[in-house]
């Protein structure tokens, strides 16, 4: 299986880097994003549980262009048969696609964390970025999995660009809550407080569960 | 067992939705040799050959392949089947030589076998270009390579040298052509050229078998009917 993970994410960065059409449109719609709301809420800056719902929000939805272009190479260039003529476990194309998505969405928030602290958030991000990215790590680990899932399956149909939102976005609300509650004592003015365990569980939870369905089913989305 | 045939399907049947495409196709194929399938756009030939190479469920019949059966046993047969379909399956936006890497690991290949493919078929000079600047006939050629990477056992062919100049053409024999040493099931328009290369013919319309018969007693005419 590593043999065949290691040649599809290889090949899913290569084109991305060549081509350029999914991390940039990312990043492009969350810094857009936080400059409308910077002038939508008409406040310098945001803190606490506003600021924590403002960059989720902002990054699911970027997480969601990510996914309708994931397995768009496969469908259109006939990528899903050079790979189902392979003798390699199926798993492995999902296991590849969430590596991927997950190393498009650290490469958007690389970029569009500091953006965020720059246009939008109150308090500085630095002193607690250890616990940051562990948030960020967990859930975004949750949006690749959810979002490989949901990618394979909007590729089947005609309206991808409809099916992928539509399924992603309630599938991804106890991320969203868990992530935002996770986040928010991170960034309240009077000075952040001590990471909520029980939030970071339920997105270690979360990433569990929907892995296990994923490694169950991805075989058959594969089917024709 | 390397005496077994290729390929024996019994009664085997495919539809799409309410479409039937395929039905009631029954020959055994037996190791080395090859069967040329001939039948208008529609006949089921594309649908044959991707059940064959396991890309497609066969929804009635047995069909077993390299000695394993359909699909239930499909793992098995993946690798050891080279696909040249319609499309190229290459990626654009990769050089035909990254397109040919990006396979061979997929199947385990050194990637010394990538260069004396793309030598073999005349792609050397432009292996490095993406595959969107190559003409229809360098892809196919590209293609070729993709199809007989892994050394395959059976060969699944559809329309193979369309696109191919002469040269090409000559260029491509020795790895898709009897001389590849492979079992063979090609899809062709032409009679003249199919009949030569078949030893076993396979006649469609409207996915029916209407023709399985040994090349040598096989009339052109019947299998021009088929196109009427």
């Amino acid at each position: 299986m590593r043999r065949a993970v290691a040649a599809v994410v290889r090949k899913d960065l290569r084109v991305e880097l060549r081509t350029g059409e999914a991390v940039p449109a990312m990043l492009l719609f969350s810094v857009s994003t936080f400059v409308l709301f910077h002038f939508a809420l008409d406040r310098a800056s945001v803190e606490g549980e506003l600021a924590a719902g403002v960059l989720w929000m902002t990054l699911l939805f970027a997480a969601v262009l990510g996914m309708s272009r994931l397995f768009v190479a496969e469908r259109e260039q006939g990528g899903f048969d050079g790979f189902l003529l392979a003798p390699v476990d199926r798993t492995s194309l999902f296991v590849a696609k969430a590596a991927v998505l997950f190393s498009f969405l650290v490469a958007v928030e690389l970029a569009a964390v500091p953006a965020f602290s720059i246009l939008l958030l109150g308090p500085s991000p630095w002193p607690v970025a250890p616990e940051l990215v562990l948030v960020l790590l967990l859930a975004d680990l949750g949006i690749a999995v959810v979002g490989t899932l949901v990618g394979a399956l909007g590729i089947q149909t005609r309206a991808r660009e409809l099916i992928v939102p539509i399924l992603a976005l309630p599938l991804m609300i106890p991320l969203t809550i868990a992530a935002a509650r996770a986040t928010s004592p991170l960034f309240l003015e009077a000075g952040a407080e001590a990471l909520a365990g029980r939030w970071l569980l339920v997105l270690g939870l979360y990433d569990l569960v929907f892995g296990l369905v994923a490694f169950a089913v991805f075989d058959f989305l594969l089917e024709e | 067992m390397a005496t077994e045939p290729a390929a024996v399907l019994r009664d085997v049947s495919r539809a799409y939705g309410e479409r039937v495409a395929l039905v009631g196709v029954s020959l055994t194929l037996p190791r080395g040799a090859t069967l040329a399938v001939f039948g208008a756009n529609g006949a089921g030939k594309t649908t044959l050959l991707r059940i064959l190479a396991t890309l497609l469920r066969p929804h009635a019949g047995s069909a077993v392949v390299l000695g394993r059966t359909l699909p239930r046993e499909g793992w098995a047969v993946r690798g050891r089947v080279g696909f040249l379909g319609h499309e190229p399956l290459l990626y654009r936006d990769l050089s035909a030589r990254e397109n040919l890497r990006f396979h061979a690991r997929l199947h385990g290949v050194a990637t010394a076998r990538i260069g004396e493919l793309l030598d073999a078929v005349g792609m050397a000079r432009r292996a490095d270009e993406p595959v969107r600047a190559l003409s229809r006939g360098m892809a196919q050629r590209v293609a070729i390579c993709r199809a007989v990477l892994h050394e395959p056992e059976l060969l699944l062919l559809d329309e193979p040298l369309a696109n191919l100049d002469p040269g090409a053409a000559s260029a491509v024999a020795p790895l898709i052509g009897r001389a590849s040493g492979a079992t063979r099931v090609l899809i062709s328009h032409d009679v003249e050229q199919g009949l030569a290369e078949a030893d076993l013919v396979l006649g469609l319309r409207a996915g029916r078998p209407e023709l399985v018969a040994p090349a040598g007693e096989v009339a052109r005419d019947d299998l021009r009917g088929l196109y009427a």
